[in-house]
């Protein structure tokens, strides 16, 4: 099975504050986590005030600055894993380093 | 007969369905479907030798039925491999006993809480979705569609059919066993059906996991409890255990309870349903050995961390040391809109002759109270101080 675990960190988390091996620590971390066997896809987005969102209504975009909802956890990017099951999954859940301060979703991924 | 045959063999045929079909509604209705054909027939022609195996390979095979007619075969890669079974040649080495398997996807931490014990209740207990509705107090179509979501999420999430691997064990375990004891727990309110069931299931586990200590702990636990079920309640209200008829205990199930407790300390058991077993062990002595229980209370406390303990130690420290003592333990409880906190305070008060004190602290314990016989004590309990000014 496909799942995808959606990465999202704490809007309040101080990265900037973070010293350089702290940072380095982490992404290593992450890059650990992206070599894991199963993953077969990853990303990092930009943070959310890069967002922009688009809604159409009556055939008219409408067209605001900012993430979908304004919340203290904001979608900061996922990975793909091909696993047996979801434990498989959850254990790499744990591993991702956004999961101690912010929260990952594990989410099947619709096969077609 | 057939009645107590099925219930025995419902969850052991299911599971072992479930494992070979990997799909839970499909099993379900292949089961009843064999449970239905058995109480035609063997009115008539007999019980066969095995029961469970006769149920198990005519279920397959109707589940295989049901599957040609639908015509979804290719789909289901599980059922590539078997070929129809004949009744009359059983093969008993096709009911392997798989309720531990089912008994872990059941209560897999991706499920929540309520559908975790509604899922263990209707596979492995067999009750209907009516039963579990009325024991939660929640309209049957919502218990019903907790189930179906349950199930749904076991497959698209694909939670396995599986005892887990060693290092999840001691996780999901303890997941396990806080499901059978709440399943106890309701039952011991209200429903006895739903205790007797919890302890079934215990047992089970216990079958299947002779070496867990904590297993047999809680086994223990839920047979000593239960054992003063009848002497629990008298006219509709509750009797504190010094009060209690002690001829109206069972003590076959004592017995087996102390038993049970036995191997789980032989098993080198220290966990907090091991610990709780040896004071219920406690509490059905001849005399109760107070100090013994607030020093069990004590390590529990340090196990668990959980205020509710504390609060039951202050209850034993009551009666060991005295309720002055007891009561300065209860105002340290972070523990608010409790009502036992409000009526074990009422009755330390009660005790030091603080009779106004213990007047509020009842009316603030009745006013959470949800259970009658609990409800009623209270009040008796309120009626005499009244009287008593």
């Amino acid at each position: 099975m496909k799942y995808a675990l959606l990465i999202y960190s704490n809007a309040d988390s101080e990265w900037e504050s973070l010293s350089e091996a702290d940072q380095a620590a982490i992404y290593d971390e992450y890059r650990v986590v992206s070599e894991s066997p199963g993953v077969v896809d990853g990303l990092q987005l930009q943070a959310a005030e890069t967002a922009t969102t688009v809604r159409v209504q009556d055939g008219k975009a409408l067209t605001t600055d900012g993430p979908f909802a304004e919340t203290k956890e904001v979608l900061g990017g996922f990975f793909v894993v091909e696993a047996d099951n979801i434990d498989t999954a959850l254990a790499l859940a744990e591993r991702i380093p956004a999961a101690r301060n912010g929260s990952v979703e594990v989410r099947p991924v619709v096969e077609m | 007969m057939i009645e107590e045959v099925f219930r025995d063999e419902w969850g052991r045929v299911l599971a072992n369905l479930i494992g070979f079909l990997g799909d839970f509604d499909l099993a379900e209705e292949a089961a009843q479907d064999a449970f239905a054909i058995a109480a035609a027939r063997w009115p008539r022609d007999g019980t066969p030798e095995n029961p469970g195996a006769w149920l198990t390979t005519t279920a397959r095979n109707r589940a295989i039925d049901r599957l040609r007619r639908e015509q979804t075969l290719a789909r289901k890669r599980h059922l590539l491999v078997p070929e129809e079974t004949h009744e009359e040649e059983v093969d008993d080495t096709v009911f392997t006993d798989e309720r531990l398997e089912l008994l872990f996807t059941c209560c897999h931490p991706a499920l929540a809480l309520d559908a975790q014990v509604a899922l263990t209740l209707r596979t492995l207990g067999g009750l209907a979705t009516d039963q579990i509705a009325r024991a939660f107090l929640v309209p049957e179509p919502t218990m019903a569609q907790r189930l179906v979501r349950a199930k749904k999420k076991i497959a698209a999430a694909g939670i396995p059919f599986r005892v887990p691997p060693a290092h999840l064990l001691p996780d999901r375990l303890r997941a396990v066993l806080a499901v059978v004891y709440l399943v106890f727990n309701e039952g011991y309110g209200g429903d006895g059906d739903l205790a007797g069931e919890a302890i079934k299931i215990g047992r089970a586990l216990v079958d299947l996991m002779p070496d867990e200590a904590e297993a047999h702990g809680l086994l223990a636990l839920m047979l000593l409890h239960d054992a003063r079920r009848d002497a629990r309640v008298r006219d509709g209200e509750i009797v504190l255990l010094a009060e209690q008829d002690r001829t109206l205990w069972d003590h076959t199930r004592i017995a087996e309870g102390r038993a049970t407790l036995d191997r789980a300390l032989a098993l080198g058991g220290r966990g907090p349903y091991v610990v709780q077993a040896a004071i219920a062990s406690l509490h059905v002595e001849e005399e109760t050995d107070w100090r013994e229980i607030a020093a069990l209370y004590v390590q529990l406390s340090r196990l668990t961390g959980s205020p509710v303990v504390e609060l039951n130690r202050a209850v034993a420290v009551a009666e060991a040391v005295g309720p002055e003592t007891a009561l300065a333990l209860l105002e340290q409880l972070d523990l608010p809109n409790y009502h036992y906190v409000e009526s074990t305070r009422a009755e330390f008060l009660r005790r030091l002759g603080r009779d106004e004190e213990a007047a509020a602290a009842y009316r603030r314990a009745l006013a959470g109270v949800t259970a009658d016989p609990e409800r009623r004590f209270l009040e008796r309990r309120l009626r005499e101080l009244e009287g008593a000014r």
